[in-house]
């Protein structure tokens, strides 16, 4: 039997926010009947405030458990702010989901994700059907996804897979098949090179900006209590995340445009640009 | 938790008082080494032989040395097919079928890693292994057949005897996975014509950790594993006694207990008839006509499995499911997609086993409560409407 915390039972027991609302003025949708996970998410937003928020799912205790707690999180907050909620965000305000049952808080973010699309009269970015075999059951992600980043991203390792992807960060059993599909392409590429050449460079840039932010960023902010993560890199633009003292610094945003993008430009690529995720 | 009604005993079955009874001696005074030489530890075999003898009525088996007792059924298994492929070592094929419990389902893959050619024999909509596409795939090569007895996801019980039949004439032999169907069903080996039988004490009100393999006098086969002379070195290690008697004890009384099966069944159909009646999404997978007596396997369309086990949990129902989020793998069923029964019945699949300790209050109890849980989940589903009372998804 799985451990679901106090939280997680209170909420499929008495789940917050069930059903439709008539009048959404975004809707978003991911998951499938073959998945065996559903989630409809519902939104109402006023003044560029999401004002109620409602679901409806095809799915087991912790997903609809984090289908209420997503719809309690949103709910009041402005449409930026709910984009920025991750499912580390959901999980944390669950207390925690055992790692098989992750992928129910990263389907309500991308439910939202889709509800936010919508609103915006965007395509939604997350397809109800996953193209290609689920590798990663945990975070979601398919041989395709494993295969597109070696090809496009140029990832040719299982550590920068797992952080380009987030495959096989959660509970680990699909490390060997990450491995295998890794190799698979790898020798896919011998044969063809060019198509690696340029994304080669992708990946040094993002191996280089790890190692300037652990070796020069990080010592330097944690001397004031602070520390730094890396999010997403998006072309030349670096998202990160402030932590500890620097997440409540008034002078945060100076200490990134001043500190660590200057740190950045010196030792990767004048073109960076530093971004709070 | 105030009321527990048991529904997944063919998940584990509780022990019988008798058979609790049984084995408390072993663990105090009678705590002598079969092996030894001494008739403290002589005393013991004799109580082992009982135990033998006991199983060996049960399945039917002319000798108790017949009977070889191992750790679960799990092993029993792979001791059986690998036992067999390592003996014949020249022949590279097996036959099993694409329902078959994962021990025996996970072992076969395996071997195909290590070279094996495996034929899944395909079942029908009904559950029930294709035969005449079996018979066509045995060839000169093919060293083990492997079939299940009864399934332990919808009880449907797979037509062994003419299997048998068909491969004692070809001289090959035959593995039968017992566990459900030992205590359920009259089981008898010579019928069957199988070389092999598993079963596993736990699911017929025997203690857990100790399981036994029939093996026909005459079948050659390999062990596995290396040590001392138990189990005519089959099974090499000191004997879990208690277990063994336990399993003994529990053998006779599921022999026993065969005549009220009938009433089980008769509980199982009111189960059936009831859920069919009050919930209108509810459907049955599996044979009607050929299933264990104590096992109903209902789909309840539109609803994840998960939460249907959960919320009968809250009102102390324990069952089942099939669907994918519940089990460990993340994978649903591999017996009901074998079935070709589509996912949105896969995923609301729930397994309700009874035993001869179920009690009519246990079921009524149950289709009091079921229908207003699969009420509330269909509320929350997208794939149902609720103002039209019909499903969105086809």
């Amino acid at each position: 039997m799985w451990e679901y915390t106090e939280k997680v039972k209170e909420l499929y027991t008495n789940p917050k926010n069930v059903g439709k609302i008539e009048d959404a003025d975004g809707v978003g949708h991911v998951g499938s009947v073959v998945c065996g996970d559903a989630l409809t998410l519902y939104i109402k937003v006023e003044n560029g405030i999401i004002t109620d928020a409602k679901f409806e799912t095809f799915g087991c205790g912790s997903a609809i458990a984090s289908s209420s707690a997503l719809t309690e999180m949103i709910k009041g907050k402005t449409v930026e702010e709910a984009e920025k909620i991750t499912n580390q965000d959901i999980v944390e305000y669950l207390g925690g989901l055992p790692e098989q049952k992750i992928h129910c808080s990263v389907m309500g973010r991308e439910a939202l994700i889709n509800a936010i699309a919508d609103y915006r009269g965007e395509k939604p970015p997350i397809e109800d059907e996953p193209h290609g075999e689920i590798i990663c059951h945990c975070m979601n992600v398919t041989d395709e996804d494993i295969r597109k980043a070696v090809h496009e991203k140029g990832v040719t390792n299982l550590e920068d897979m797992m952080q380009l992807t987030g495959a096989g960060t959660v509970c680990g059993t699909c490390i060997p098949r990450i491995e295998d599909i890794i190799e698979e392409e790898k020798s896919r590429c011998s044969v063809t090179p060019s198509c690696c050449d340029e994304p080669m460079t992708n990946l040094q840039k993002i191996r280089k900006i790890e190692e300037t932010i652990n070796a020069v960023v990080r010592p330097a902010l944690k001397r004031d209590g602070g520390d730094i993560e890396l999010i997403d890199i998006n072309g030349d633009d670096v998202f990160v995340r402030l932590r500890g003292a620097c997440s409540t610094c008034m002078t945060a945003q100076v200490t990134l445009e001043n500190f660590v993008q200057e740190e950045l430009r010196k030792n990767v690529s004048p073109k960076l640009n530093i971004k709070l995720a | 938790m105030e009321r527990v009604v048991y529904l997944d005993n063919n998940a584990t079955t509780m022990v019988a008082p008798e058979v609790l009874d049984a084995m408390l001696p072993f663990f105090k005074d009678r705590y002598g080494n079969p092996s030894s030489m001494h008739s403290f530890g002589g005393l013991v075999a004799k109580d082992m032989l009982r135990a033998r003898e006991q199983v060996a009525r049960l399945l039917g088996a002319d000798n108790d040395f017949e009977i070889t007792f191992t750790g679960t059924a799990t092993e029993s298994d792979n001791i059986a097919i690998r036992g067999i492929l390592g003996y014949y070592k020249e022949k590279k094929h097996v036959i099993t079928s694409t329902t078959e419990h994962p021990a025996v389902l996970n072992l076969c893959k395996q071997l195909e890693k290590e070279g094996y050619r495996v034929t899944f024999v395909p079942v029908g909509s009904d559950g029930v292994v294709d035969v005449e596409f079996l018979k066509n795939s045995v060839t000169e090569d093919t060293a083990i057949v492997s079939i299940m007895h009864a399934n332990n996801e919808t009880g449907v019980i797979n037509p062994v005897e003419e299997i048998g039949a068909f491969l004692k004439e070809r001289g090959i032999p035959f593995h039968v996975d017992g566990v459900q169907a030992a205590g359920k069903i009259p089981v008898d080996v010579n019928k069957i014509n199988c070389d092999l039988y598993s079963i596993s004490a736990h699911k017929f009100h025997g203690p857990k950790g100790v399981g036994a393999l029939y093996v026909r006098k005459g079948t050659r086969m390999r062990p596995l594993i290396y040590g001392g002379h138990q189990e005519k070195g089959r099974r090499p290690g000191t004997e879990n006694v208690s277990g063994v008697v336990g399993m003994g004890k529990a053998a006779e009384l599921a022999l026993l207990h065969l005549k009220d099966m009938p009433k089980v069944a008769a509980l199982r159909d009111k189960l059936q008839k009831g859920i069919l009646e009050k919930i209108k999404t509810a459907s049955i997978n599996g044979a009607i006509e050929k299933r264990t007596p104590n096992t109903l396997n209902a789909s309840f369309e539109f609803i994840e499995g998960e939460s249907i086990l959960l919320y009968l949990d809250r009102k102390g129902i324990c069952v089942s499911t099939g669907s994918a989020c519940s089990s460990g793998s993340l994978e649903p069923s591999h017996v009901l997609r074998a079935m070709n029964i589509p996912f949105s019945k896969i995923h609301g699949s729930v397994r309700f086993s009874l035993s001869r300790y179920t009690t009519e209050e246990d079921i009524d109890y149950t289709l009091q409560e079921l229908p207003g849980v699969i009420e509330t989940l269909l509320t929350i589903s997208p794939f149902w409407d609720n103002e039209k009372k019909v499903g969105k998804i086809f």
